[in-house]
């Protein structure tokens, strides 16, 4: 009999290669400073790789409604909305979203990758087509795959593309959904998503953006690319996640659409798991607030990340994409001098993401970072030194990757 | 094989040849990702590639069946048809 993780062997081989070059998967925050700052190998750490993109995880109203939602309601719900876990702040914190994002409607799920998971479950069936742009997310793909519908992939960030692939499947006597992503979460470039309502009137097809890493980000509400572009009433329906700007773990779905509430009986990553844990809930429900009463925190972002972005390009640096958000990427030339880079900015003191094929577009190798309304001049500065002195230094970087 | 499934066949290994790093020699019986040990991402990137190719949708759905060169050419011939 075959042993099932004989296909793993590669794998293994690859996982020793990054050990030997001194990594670990995931290295360890052994204790938590601050949004930004973490002990990691004994050494005081900035993290540029966190997604903690307003910097609310040490926010004191959020940690008091965590507390007191774990004393008044208990460690976890020990069940699903559907069944004995929807406590009246799940509905809460569903109300405070759908007025955040001002829609009708919000569907709270156990995290980021189940919301996305739930939602294209929840939304589309065997009958039905999904165009998914191919840089999408993981959870967008599996959560494509999970719904039985035919799967259409089209070039990324590409209107006319789509207009074609639309335009040979033509009518199929079923739903066609078009799934988009506000940022992108490797490169940190937007949809176009202008160009994608035009295509969306020509054939009317029902809209999905995910906002995960630009919820709470763009827009001058802060919902999100649509908000940004003016577009919210074109998006059918909105994803988000708890796990960046929120500062919690969880996710959610919206929409102003009349039937939108059977989705919490068509969706199975939503009807069997358990529901988010009071504690969890209750921070997420205080950070929303702090979103809403605190615009100034995107000012900051955004002001954080155009000093990181326009730091490292005058390092002579390639980055993701040409248009500045939270997400700046630096493109390297392969994995061995990514690796060995990796490993020497953590040892210098700066923890940012390293992403590798086929987790990337285009089998690019990548340092990532992510900023934060919380991170100073000084650790944006400390950053671009860090990148200056590890990786501009370094000849396999700035060939073209 | 056929005329025409040589032919399909000339065309796809023109298209894979950016992903064959290798440069694994292909055959009918060639499996593509496990053969050319190319990652998944890459597999759907060749899809997309022989899609505009033959100006054709080939969902991702097919493609859990379809792993030999043999394979993706019935898929575009069957879909030639449609």
């Amino acid at each position: 009999m075959v042993d099932l993780l004989d296909k793993n062997k590669a794998l293994m081989e690859r996982m020793q290669r990054v050990a030997e070059a001194g990594s670990r998967v995931g290295p360890v925050n052994e204790k938590l400073l601050s949004p930004t700052r973490a002990m990691i190998d004994g050494r005081d750490t900035i993290l540029a790789g966190t997604n903690n993109y307003m910097g609310v995880t040490f926010e004191p109203s959020c940690i008091e409604a965590g507390q007191k939602a774990l004393a008044a309601h208990g460690t976890g719900t020990t069940g699903s909305r559907i069944a004995n876990g929807s406590y009246a702040i799940h509905e809460e914190l569903e109300r405070e979203l759908a007025g955040f994002l001002g829609m009708k409607h919000c569907i709270v799920f156990s995290t980021g990758y189940q919301a996305n998971l739930g939602m294209m479950a929840g939304l589309a069936g065997p009958k039905d087509t999904i165009f998914l742009d191919a840089d999408s997310h993981s959870s967008i793909y599996d959560g494509c795959t999970l719904s039985g519908a035919q799967l259409v992939r089209f070039r990324h960030n590409d209107a006319a593309d789509l207009d074609k692939r639309l335009t040979r499947m033509g009518d199929t006597g079923g739903g066609h959904l078009v799934v988009l992503e506000g940022i992108y979460s490797m490169l940190g470039d937007r949809a176009p998503l202008a160009d994608f309502v035009e295509v969306k009137k020509k054939h009317g097809f029902q809209l999905l953006v995910d906002e995960a890493h630009s919820f709470g980000v763009l827009g001058p509400n802060g919902c999100g690319l649509a908000d940004e572009a003016g577009l919210m009433h074109e998006a059918d329906f909105v994803v988000g996640t708890f796990s960046k700007s929120i500062g919690a773990i969880g996710g959610f779905g919206a929409s102003n659409h009349p039937l939108f509430e059977t989705v919490r009986y068509s969706s199975k990553p939503y009807m069997f798991t358990a529901s988010p844990s009071p504690a969890s809930v209750a921070t997420a429900t205080a950070a929303v607030k702090v979103l809403a009463r605190e615009p100034e925190r995107r000012d900051r972002l955004q002001s954080n990340s155009a000093r990181l972005f326009h730091g490292l390009r005058g390092l002579g640096l390639e980055l993701g994409c040409d248009e500045v958000s939270p997400v700046i990427a630096v493109k390297c030339a392969d994995e061995p001098s990514t690796l060995v880079m990796w490993n020497e900015l953590l040892a210098a003191g700066v923890y940012v993401n390293i992403a590798l094929p086929p987790g990337t577009p285009g089998k690019l190798c990548l340092l990532r970072c992510s900023v934060s309304a919380a991170h100073t001049e000084a650790e944006i500065d400390r950053i671009i030194e860090l990148f200056a002195t590890v990786v501009a230094g370094n000849q396999l970087a700035t060939a073209s990757a | 094989m056929t005329d025409d499934e040589q032919e399909i066949f000339d065309k796809l290994s023109e298209l894979l040849q950016p992903f064959n790093e290798k440069q694994v020699e292909l055959k009918p019986q060639t499996e593509i990702a496990v053969d050319l040990a190319i990652d998944s991402v890459s597999v759907m990137d060749f899809v997309m590639e022989v899609e505009d190719h033959f100006d054709m949708d080939i969902p991702l759905n097919v493609l859990s069946d379809t792993h030999t060169m043999k394979d993706m050419i019935s898929v575009v011939q069957a879909r030639k048809k449609t």
